[in-house]
């Protein structure tokens, strides 16, 4: 069920943010949600689009790009609500690697996207404790 | 105090010289023929026997060897001796493929520490020093071949091999080193950190330094006289002919001399092999006129340098060579190890990279710095950005293994390593080591 992320691999240089954001936008896709992690010499852009084949097809000539499966929890946009989520992962001995938010077009409507070690049993965990996530297919509104 | 070590040699006249040269060849000509079945088959093939060697005139009648006849004759098919009249091994710095295995009997041994006593005289030495050997001692020669000629000198001798700096500054202080040996960069370094523990050039005993096992440039002399308070001198040898000690400078720091009695030099025209006149730019070529076990004959150094015959005023009469002045291969020398682009190219196909790379070197704090920046591929490219940074350090072991220092590695995307002309340009030298 998880959804689909795209990973960028780009040199940490001015000029290469922009670059890859035009591709993005000429594949005619909306960025959900992106975020980006750094090391000295390179970083990865991560991003949540609504069309993930177009993207990757368009930009796979010109950069290294990845797609992994991540969850994105439904919760409600007010304070207290990631809570619940963590609690129900970690009671489970889920690892998370990395994790960013994004909100969505209902009022107070918030999603978490999470990358952890096993998002299958990650999403399976999260049903049971009454959480809803997200699929590729609803994404696309 | 003496100002030679053999003076009878070092400053023989000129005739003298030729004529022990010219004795020595013939014999050692017919020494290899006898011996060494891999030389004596590149003699036929040139159609030379000793009979046509008469004197050092007829050596560019031999044929060259190479690294390549190095490594096509490992281990033993260079070899001049029986190996139980060998006494001992030293090796170059284990770079696979390209390893040099040079043997030695105690007549060789004699012969390379009478070398490097004639440096240490040559820069002050004598029974009354303290020597400091910070140079790696074990397979490496520049330890073992400086220890050698300390002993023969008569100095104190502190066999420190390299590292531990901390070490190496409190014995300094403490015994009193009054002459320190080790690579310019390590030398450059100690004097780093004798300020930066607050000691001024003249608080510490030493007057001179001997070193060598890397390109330094005149900068770098000065920056290590000024910091230490000393004189540095330049050493100059390979494994393949002995170790350190083939030619060294004197007071005059102009051309290291060259112990022409045990090696005879030649610049050649690197592509056609045509020996060059004095004073020319070329490559430099030795053979060996005494070694017994390990007697290589006009062996290419591809160090490029020109030889300079006017006399010095230190009273030598041998031959001065240039500091190198650049290489006729890629062989890159990093931190004093010898690297090949090759060796690196292997490594990373090993591991799964394409062989997309570039090297960067550059100096800081006067110590090499050594880059790698290799491009990613598609199917080893991660979300992940611990898997990454996991794939720098493992491939910066792998380098390790392979070359015996260590490289920082810097993963870095598709096409982004600079092209010329479509060839990637694989080495790029910061250091300004030549003029």
């Amino acid at each position: 069920m998880a959804i689909t992320q795209i990973s960028l691999f780009l040199m940490n240089q001015p000029g290469q943010l922009v670059d890859a954001v035009g591709a993005i936008s000429g594949a005619g896709s909306n960025i959900r949600a992106m975020s980006i992690s750094e090391a000295n010499d390179f970083g990865i852009l991560r991003a949540i689009v609504t069309d993930t084949d177009k993207v990757c097809e368009a930009l796979k000539e010109k950069y290294l790009i990845t797609r992994t499966p991540v969850v994105a929890a439904r919760m409600d946009d007010r304070h207290g609500a990631l809570h619940p989520i963590l609690v129900a992962l970690n009671e489970s001995n889920i690892n998370i690697e990395y994790m960013y938010a994004f909100t969505g077009t209902g009022p107070e409507e918030a999603y978490v996207v999470l990358r952890v070690n096993d998002a299958e049993t990650a999403e399976a965990v999260l049903h049971a404790a009454g959480i809803g996530t997200l699929s590729d297919e609803s994404l696309k509104i | 105090m003496r100002r030679y070590y053999q003076p009878e040699i070092e400053t023989a006249p000129r005739e003298k010289i030729l004529e022990i040269q010219n004795e020595k060849i013939v014999r050692q000509v017919r020494h290899v023929w006898d011996n060494v079945p891999y030389y004596r088959d590149l003699m036929m093939k040139k159609g030379v026997t000793p009979e046509d060697i008469r004197g050092v005139e007829d050596i560019k009648k031999l044929p060259f060897l190479s690294k390549a006849d190095l490594r096509d004759a490992y281990p033993y098919g260079l070899l001049g001796t029986d190996l139980k009249n060998c006494v001992r091994i030293q090796s170059t710095s284990g770079t696979t493929g390209k390893r040099v295995v040079a043997f030695y009997t105690q007549h060789d041994i004699d012969l390379w520490e009478d070398c490097t006593a004639r440096a240490i005289v040559a820069a002050g030495g004598s029974e009354e020093d303290v020597l400091q050997v910070a140079y790696g001692y074990g397979l490496f020669t520049g330890g073992a071949g400086i220890h050698g000629g300390s002993h023969k000198v008569g100095c104190l001798t502190l066999p420190m091999s390299s590292g531990n700096t901390e070490r190496q500054i409190q014995f300094m202080m403490d015994l009193g080193t009054t002459i320190l040996c080790c690579t310019p960069s390590y030398a450059a370094y100690i004097g780093e950190s004798l300020a930066e523990q607050g000691y001024k050039p003249e608080d510490n005993k030493l007057k001179a330094g001997i070193f060598g096992a890397e390109p330094w440039t005149e900068e770098m002399r000065r920056d290590i006289e000024q910091k230490l308070g000393i004189k540095a001198y330049d050493i100059y040898g390979l494994t393949e002919t002995s170790g350190p000690g083939v030619a060294y400078e004197c007071e005059e720091q102009h051309g290291m001399h060259i112990n022409e009695d045990h090696f005879y030099a030649e610049i050649i025209d690197p592509d056609t092999g045509e020996v060059l006149p004095d004073g020319e730019k070329g490559e430099l070529v030795f053979t060996a006129l005494d070694k017994e076990a390990f007697p290589l004959l006009r062996y290419r150094t591809r160090d490029i340098c020109v030889l300079n015959r006017t006399p010095c005023s230190c009273g030598r009469t041998h031959v001065r060579m240039s500091k190198p002045m650049g290489r006729s291969d890629d062989m890159l020398i990093i931190r004093g190890v010898n690297v090949f682009p090759s060796q690196i190219e292997t490594v990373l196909l090993n591991e799964g990279y394409t062989p997309n790379y570039q090297i960067v070197l550059d100096r800081a704090r006067n110590t090499d710095t050594f880059d790698v920046y290799v491009e990613v591929s598609a199917d080893q490219f991660s979300d992940l950005m611990s898997q990454i940074q996991k794939m720098e350090k493992s491939l910066e072991a792998a380098l390790r293994t392979m070359l015996g220092i260590s490289p920082k590695v810097h993963l870095v995307a598709p096409k982004t390593i600079t092209r010329s002309e479509g060839k990637a340009v694989r080495v790029v030298d910061k250091r300004k080591l030549h003029d």
